[in-house]
């Protein structure tokens, strides 16, 4: 139970960790200057979350320092979903992945709110009202944009089709769902709570979504793509000069 | 019971680095304030789990009220209450609009778009105001335009 609770806990940590620092790539290159501030606030967010899961890790038993295991694990380690590596791309598609993966948070935290695991229950509440404003974001921004003409509504119908079978593998299943019905309804539950929520948003939108897709799934069992491996080198080129460091 | 009024008073002075006017009492940060043999054990919450201000907001208290009840203190972070912006005092708001700042209305557990779109201008006082982004300077405001006086203005953001 403890270690299937701990795969859960890191793969949130690692899908937070990595997107707050995609989103952090658009600090000083936003379309305008509400969109820069938007990301980089987006991206604060999601460090601060991904470093409460990586400290509620720490105090379950054999944890490590939040820092190390941030930054010093080899790529295999991590279980992030393949959506959070991609580059971030134009802004159309950050813009679609913000969306589709703040809408699955919001489905996840939710249902956290009644896990029988305290700190997740405890910290559930805490992030659901933050994430609430992730989400009022990217809905206004999503149906505006899908309604913007042809030219803006080519571009976001191609986002979304690009984006939508990274998006599914966030619910990639985990080794042992059922074993953790307690504390979350696992994957595939998330995922039909999911597509009730953004389906209202895609069709005020006017977009549609792609047919059969292949989800891409590995990421949950250390299978990334070369982007992953590229951010790491860069993110934690200072740490690794001198891990020991006190900053 | 009269240290813990001093460590009260002592709190007061403590304001909070990114709204320099409020102190962390009228931020509705401090949760516990219990004295032991052992010192004074103070118990806070931040705003939003990724504030910056944090470390410093938790150095700044325990040397406030170190220096001025000459007993060792401990800040810790209290896991077991959230904040949520019907923490913040009624002066608290006060105070905010006179720094410029739209306060968060009273929420009832769920943040209506109606609480964000239309918020009362902390300089002219119109309602006539939209929401430019729910981002802003910090994770804890929101920026809004005033169409009565044509100036830009920031909102605590109401959170639940």
């Amino acid at each position: 139970m403890e270690n299937l609770i701990k795969e859960l806990v890191t793969k949130m940590a690692d899908d937070a960790l990595i997107l707050g620092h995609r989103n952090s790539e658009w600090t000083g290159l936003g379309p305008v200057m509400e969109e820069d501030i938007a990301f980089s606030s987006m991206a604060q967010d999601k460090i601060g979350h991904a470093w409460a899961l990586y400290r509620m890790l720490q105090d379950m038993e054999g944890g490590q320092d939040p820092d190390q295991f941030a930054f010093l694990r080899p790529a295999s380690e991590y279980k992030c979903c393949h959506l959070t590596e991609m580059p971030i791309g134009t802004y159309e598609f950050s813009l679609m992945r913000h969306f589709l993966f703040d809408h699955a948070e919001t489905v996840r935290y939710s249902s956290l709110l009644e896990s029988s695991f305290l700190p997740l229950r405890q910290l559930a509440q805490k992030v659901k009202g933050e994430l609430k404003y992730h989400t009022l974001h990217a809905d206004a921004w999503i149906i505006q944009l899908g309604k913007g003409g042809a030219e803006s509504h080519e571009k976001m119908q191609a986002a979304l089709d690009s984006c939508f079978p990274l998006a599914a593998g966030i619910f990639e299943p985990g080794p042992d769902d059922g074993g953790l019905s307690d504390v979350y309804p696992g994957e595939k539950v998330l995922q039909e709570r999911w597509m009730e929520n953004i389906y209202p948003v895609l069709t005020k939108a006017a977009l549609n979504l792609p047919g059969e897709v292949t989800p891409a799934y590995g990421g949950r069992y250390g299978q990334h793509t070369p982007y992953l491996h590229a951010l790491l080198e860069e993110m934690g080129e200072v740490f690794r000069q001198d891990p020991a460091a006190a900053w | 019971m009269d240290t813990i009024k001093a460590i009260y008073a002592s709190l007061e002075k403590v304001m909070d680095p990114e709204i320099p006017v409020l102190n962390v009492l009228e931020m509705g940060m401090i949760t516990d304030v219990q004295q032991d043999e052992k010192g004074i054990h103070i118990k806070m919450i931040p705003t939003f789990s990724a504030c910056p201000a944090i470390s410093v907001i938790r150095q700044s208290i325990s040397d406030t009220v170190s220096k001025d009840l000459h007993l060792p203190v401990e800040v810790s972070v209290d896991a077991a209450i959230q904040w949520n912006s019907n923490r913040l005092t009624e002066t608290a708001k006060e105070k905010l609009r006179g720094f410029g700042i739209a306060a968060p209305p009273v929420h009832h557990g769920e943040i209506e778009a109606d609480m964000l779109l239309h918020v009362t201008c902390p300089h002219c006082g119109s309602d006539n105001t939209f929401m430019r982004s729910p981002f802003g300077a910090t994770l804890c405001r929101a920026m809004h335009f005033c169409r009565q006086c044509g100036m830009m203005f920031e909102q605590f953001k109401p959170l639940t």
